[in-house]
């Protein structure tokens, strides 16, 4: 859809566009209709665990001006690929994008199932048809925050949150992706909120995955390291892009017992912090 | 006889080292140094970037014309009065130096610094035949006296406080004045450097290992900071070189180029402060240097590696950024990975080289941050490569059973998304219900490998699609 377009563009700067950037917004935006079916993969964590998260994103998507779907899913399949288990890591990706066939977009509110999808799946193809098939869904595969500021170009948001936060960057979603600038540009439109940076917010939180149940001694140090930076941020609220990280980092910073809030940047974006932070109880709620 | 390795114990290793107070604070040091002078190194040189995919690029160039490249080199070592010796294995490498040290009567042996000589076990082979064999780099002269082996490929006593080191200086050194002051680092360089000046000048024998070979000019070359390296090899009226056979690089312009991303890699620094080139022994016009050159090419498994998903790999120039960038690393230390090379390099190299079956802890032990690979100057993709061997467990039924079963389960749950959305809305639900109190769990069954260490959140109650089904059935109301 978008190559047709580009090839009926004649400017020389559409061309130079095509050989400088893979991902020429500017053209996607130019092929896209006005008002883009995006198929929201909401993760499986987001879905069995905190689905306000695929809520705010879908409130973030239709804001923007897409319609948003919600077709069947369960998991990219990422747990099988990292196990080894490459034959159910490509029966889950057929299975997600049978299941999106029919969306313009692809959008995941985490870097690490977007990676998995957009760098992986067409590493599990060696058939042509299907390699190229893979190769097509990635194109049309974005992290959510991402998705909006480089896709949707999407500069500001209309929420409030009253308070500082601190951001880490998750590790799929900053190495595969190059999500860094993103959510920061975005936090920046937040009414009343005053983004403080940790030390080593590019450092891993120690999730990983089935790493964190495997290697729990290990992650749980990597995981403390963490939390000290948050602590060490000043700032009583963290934010991330990734709930397998939001999980391990609440996960330890309640077992500590310190007075800091956890939630997906998606909830502060859309202005959806009605539901207690993660792993928090209803009535504690700060 | 390589040095026996302890992989298979990695989680007791890990568990040791967590709890090592003194290693912990000498840990410390890695985790910040090494990253922030590479930072700045990369930050001056603007083409860094380029030059990482150039050094990618000839490596590969290399591995793919190897025997070529392996015949010029011992050529040209031929050609400047050198020989050359290829060693299959091990105990090949180590009998063919052995026996060299032999044939001149070798009482004592110098040695630079060489992680395949550790790869071999040539130390214990080298005084098993009756002679000694003498580290000549600090950090490895340091664990030597400890019986230890060294923590990381370029700084092997980075595992150690300079409060160790004094004791083990005073342990060793009887011969000097127990009352000596060495409270600051320069002081313990200083007394290392009178100590080994004799060694030096004692040895019959001088071994050094290479960072590049040159095909073109059968030249060795070693990069080091300490200048210990000219004299273990020029000294001694022998000089044995070994190596790894994917250390031969075309010509020394090529050298010049993995130079450059090598040292900045490394240590941050913009070369290492000697840069050593050795060709063949003493000519007729040198003033000094060798009588007798040698050259040990090792293969141990790296030729198996050719052609494989795992050739990647061989493109390792040894700079230890990896492991200077990894979290797990940072937590464990290298003794933990239990053989000769730690960090993510060694989680790939490591079962290439012994087997997965006893080094397929390592390959796991990875978050797959990708930090490693993002800071490789010869981008090697080592998060995919740790994921190869894994797969290679896989297909052979190596994982873990509960795992393989805890992996067959989900999956067939994930591949049958109505049972799928059924089972998980129950157990959401449930889950929820459970945790609706405290909104985590301190413990639960089947999960303690997470709530040993921290809490688990509990569910918000139904499931994304579930909900969202429900409301758009409302809204079309």
């Amino acid at each position: 859809m978008a190559d047709a377009t580009i090839v009926a563009l004649p400017s020389n700067e559409t061309q130079a566009n095509l050989h400088t950037t893979r991902k020429a917004p500017e053209i996607t935006l130019t092929a896209a209709p006005a008002r883009p079916r995006v198929g929201l993969f909401a993760t499986c964590l987001v879905d069995l665990f905190r689905p306000s998260v695929g809520f705010a994103a879908a409130k973030l998507l239709d804001e923007a001006g897409c319609e948003v779907l919600v077709p069947p899913q369960t998991c990219c399949g990422q747990p099988a690929f990292n196990s080894g288990d490459r034959v159910t890591a490509r029966d889950l990706a057929l299975q997600v994008m049978d299941a999106f066939s029919g969306c313009d977009y692809i959008v995941a509110p985490s870097g690490s199932c977007t990676g998995q999808m957009v760098k992986h799946f067409p590493e599990l193809f060696d058939e042509p048809k299907l390699a190229m098939r893979a190769r097509a869904f990635a194109a049309k595969t974005f992290e959510l925050v991402s998705f909006l500021t480089d896709v949707l170009k999407v500069t500001s948001v209309e929420a409030t949150y009253e308070g500082r936060v601190t951001y880490h960057d998750s590790c799929s979603g900053l190495r595969e992706l190059g999500i860094q600038s993103q959510p920061r540009a975005l936090l920046a439109t937040v009414k009343g909120l005053e983004l403080v940076e940790m030390n080593e917010s590019d450092v891993c939180c120690g999730f990983g995955g089935t790493f964190a149940a495997k290697y729990g001694e290990i992650s749980d140090t990597i995981v403390t390291k963490k939390t000290a930076n948050v602590s060490e941020s000043g700032a009583p609220l963290l934010l991330a892009g990734d709930l397998g990280c939001l999980m391990n980092m609440a996960g330890k910073i309640t077992r500590q017992g310190k007075e800091i809030d956890v939630r997906h940047v998606a909830e502060v974006l859309a202005g959806m912090c009605d539901e207690p932070p993660i792993g928090a109880r209803k009535e504690t709620r700060r | 006889m390589t040095l026996h390795p302890t992989t298979p114990d990695f989680k007791d290793n890990a568990h040791r080292a967590l709890h090592d107070p003194e290693l912990q604070k000498a840990l410390g040091h890695v985790q910040h140094g090494f990253i922030y002078k590479r930072q700045s190194a990369v930050e001056r040189l603007p083409e860094f970037k380029t030059l990482r995919e150039s050094a990618r690029d000839l490596k590969d160039h290399v591995l793919k014309n190897l025997d070529l490249y392996l015949e010029t080199y011992e050529r040209n070592v031929a050609a400047a009065g050198g020989q050359v010796h290829f060693a299959r294995t091990s105990a090949e490498a180590c009998e063919t130096i052995v026996n060299i040290c032999k044939s001149h009567g070798a009482k004592s042996v110098t040695k630079g610094k060489s992680m395949v000589s550790e790869e071999i076990g040539l130390n214990a082979a080298i005084e098993a035949a009756g002679m000694q064999a003498v580290e000549t780099d600090l950090g490895e002269y340091i664990i030597q006296l400890r019986g230890e082996t060294p923590s990381h490929i370029i700084a092997p006593a980075v595992h150690l406080t300079k409060e160790q080191v004094e004791g083990d200086f005073r342990r060793v050194h009887t011969h000097l004045d127990g009352a000596r002051d060495l409270s600051e680092p320069v002081q313990l360089l200083t007394e290392a450097r009178g100590v080994l000046r004799e060694r030096f000048l004692a040895a019959d024998v001088g071994i050094t290992g290479a960072n590049f070979l040159i095909a073109e000019t059968g030249t060795s070359i070693i990069v080091t900071n300490e200048g210990n390296g000219d004299l273990t090899q020029s000294l001694p009226k022998v000089h044995i070189v070994i190596a790894s056979i994917e250390k031969v690089v075309p010509t020394l312009e090529d050298v010049s180029l993995l130079l450059r991303v090598l040292a900045r890699s490394a240590t941050g620094q913009d070369m290492s402060v000697y840069t050593t080139l050795s060709t063949g022994p003493r000519r007729e016009t040198d003033p000094d240097g060798p009588e007798h050159y040698h050259v040990v090419l090792v293969d141990n498994g790296r030729s198996a590696m050719l052609g494989t998903e795992f050739e990647d790999m061989l493109r390792c120039i040894r700079c230890g950024a990896c492991m200077n960038h990894c979290p797990v690393y940072h937590a464990i230390g290298g003794h933990a990975y239990g053989w000769v090379y730690p960090g993510p390099m060694g989680a790939v190299l490591t079962p290439s080289l012994i087997g997965v079956e006893k080094g397929g802890h390592l390959p796991n032990a990875s978050t797959f941050c990708g930090r490693c690979e993002s800071v490789c100057p010869v981008k090697i993709p080592l998060p995919k490569l740790m994921r190869h061997w894994r797969e290679r467990e896989f297909e052979r039924h190596l994982t873990p059973a509960v795992q393989r079963f805890g992996l067959k389960i989900w999956a067939f749950f994930a591949k049958n998304p109505g049972l799928y959305s059924f089972a998980s809305r129950a157990a959401m639900s449930a889950l929820a219900w459970l945790g609706r109190d405290k909104g985590r769990f301190a413990s639960l069954p089947l999960a303690k490998g997470w709530t040993d260490y921290r809490d688990l959140p509990a569910p918000q109650g139904d499931t994304f699609q579930a909900q969202w089904r429900k409301r758009q059935k409302e809204a079309r109301r």
